[in-house]
């Protein structure tokens, strides 16, 4: 048997194609951001995708939203009444649905819905060398299909975001007006009597961070799609999978961030 | 790195040509010079590296070693910048033809003339679009989807696409691959007649015999990633080298 004299990996298979894979990621992004600030800019495509990704989302966000509102209040609602505290319902609610549901919610949709639909569609499109032919034309791919989507995700996302919290303080006003004839009035005010700027200030921050990671991890797999129809299956459940996975990590650390600085 | 351009230097040069991927070596010790105004064709068998030739040519894959002059220029040395100029000289027609299947036929052609002709006004771009499609006898499909279309509509659209920008070198991949041999017959006439019309250098990469015979001017035959000869089709096929017979006598029966 002969003798091997060397190693074909440096740790392992896995080990090995994992760091590849994140230095890989991490050359896109630095891509994204070497061409996102020169000209020529998109800027017909990026309205293209805002229409895409914010206007063809809000039945989705409009649904989801009002009945976070309606549930979140309902479910609250017995355990403030044991302490005779159902007045701060409002407050609860605010906070919880501006500081973090809102923003995590819509997030959640997005991953699914516009993650999977960029992962599919820029698969598809490389393994049909849809992507080779605009580099043949001339075109540069990544900043007609990457840069125009992932900047239209990050812009569109805190509008959603705001959107979906409006929402739901509808459905939660619906829900406390008809059991106690609270006015709108009444409810907002005492809802956004506890909101401070740093609650919407992180919330913006928080859903462009979302954006950017949905749009970012859409493109990434779409981009690097391989092995016909079933990578182009791989990338669309590896886009939500992936961008799901690292908004919940995000949401923990914005959360620290913005506590640090509430309480320091 | 640039060459002086003149009527008797190809517009194509290769020189000592390598490519592997992995372990496997596709393309061996590759020379090749593509003549103004002729029609080459690279005949070969699926896998013998022809498509990976023509995608070296236009710069979507690197070669590991050896050079590839395109018009004077060294395609593997150009920056990005450069490389999409020498790119709009360039037409690249693709197997399965590679439209955008989210655009209507007008949309697919109008893509590339607005992303690189800035400041066209509408009227120019409705009468270049329909032009070239009448070039291609498809004015009437101007705005059917891709999915609308037949295998044969689909690679007349490609090739429309890449004459819009009035190319001078065609480079076309397996141009009658999966076609009936009514619809191969319409693209081989195609592709002489953009010969003469648009006055094109072209690379016509296939393994039908019959669309080598009647597009090339012509034919280098590659076998295990090298070429094993080079000249008109009576000139390759009169050699009594065993894999070129073999590979007549398959596509004769076929």
């Amino acid at each position: 048997m002969p003798l091997q004299l060397h190693k074909p990996y440096l740790i392992s298979k896995t080990i090995d194609h994992y760091f590849a894979d994140v230095s890989k990621a991490g050359f896109f992004v630095l891509r994204f951001f070497k061409e996102a600030f020169v000209p020529k800019f998109h800027l017909r495509e990026i309205i293209n995708q805002c229409f895409e990704i914010g206007v063809k989302s809000l039945p989705l966000i409009t649904l989801t939203g009002f009945i976070i509102g309606i549930v979140f209040t309902k479910q609250s609602r017995p355990s403030l009444s044991e302490f005779g505290a159902t007045s701060w319902l409002p407050s609860l609610v605010s906070i919880a649905i501006l500081r973090t549901l809102a923003a995590l919610v819509t997030a959640l949709i997005c991953a699914g819905k516009v993650g999977s639909s960029i992962g599919a569609e820029l698969g598809s499109m490389r393994v049909t060398e849809q992507i080779e032919a605009m580099e043949v034309s001339a075109i540069n791919p990544f900043k007609f299909l990457v840069v125009t989507r992932v900047l239209a995700a990050t812009f569109c996302l805190p509008i959603l975001s705001a959107y979906c919290g409006f929402v739901g303080l509808i459905g939660s006003y619906v829900s406390v007006h008809v059991l106690e004839s609270t006015s709108i009035v009444s409810f907002f005010t005492n809802g956004f009597s506890m909101i401070s700027f740093l609650d919407i200030n992180a919330s913006v921050i928080k859903s462009m961070v979302f954006g950017f990671t949905i749009g970012m991890v859409g493109c990434y797999k779409g981009y690097n799609a391989s092995k016909g129809t079933q990578g182009v299956g791989k990338a669309a459940n590896q886009a939500v999978v992936l961008a799901m996975f690292l908004v919940f990590i995000e949401e923990v650390v914005i959360v620290q961030m913005a506590n640090w600085i509430r309480y320091y | 790195m640039e060459m002086q351009l003149n009527q008797t230097e190809p517009v194509i040069s290769i020189k000592g040509l390598y490519k592997s991927f992995g372990d496997n070596d596709i393309l061996k010790d590759i020379n090749l010079d593509v003549f103004n105004g002729e029609n080459l064709v690279v005949l070969g068998r699926s896998g013998a590296g022809k498509s990976v030739l023509i995608k070296i040519i236009i710069g979507l894959l690197t070669p590991d070693k050896g050079s590839v002059f395109v018009l004077g220029k060294q395609i593997n040395k150009l920056s990005g910048n450069d490389l999409n100029i020498l790119r709009l000289r360039i037409g690249f027609s693709f197997q399965n033809s590679a439209l955008y299947d989210s655009m209507n036929v007008r949309q697919n052609l109008e893509f590339p003339l607005t992303m690189n002709v800035p400041n066209l006004n509408r009227k120019t771009i409705d009468k270049t679009v329909e032009d070239v499609l009448d070039d291609v006898g498809l004015k009437d499909k101007i705005n059917e989807m891709p999915s609308d279309l037949s295998g044969g509509q689909r690679k007349r659209i490609g090739i429309a696409r890449t004459l819009i920008l009035k190319p001078e070198i065609m480079l076309y991949d397996e141009p009658t691959a999966g076609l009936d041999p009514i619809t191969s017959q319409e693209i081989i006439t195609l592709i002489n007649n953009v010969q003469k019309q648009y006055n094109t250098s072209s690379i016509i990469i296939t393994h039908d015999l019959t669309c080598a015979k009647e597009t090339g001017n012509r034919i280098a035959m590659l076998l295990d990633g090298c070429f094993v000869k080079i000249g008109t089709f009576k000139e390759v096929f009169d050699s009594n080298e065993e894999e070129i017979k073999g590979f007549y006598n398959y596509n004769f029966i076929q």
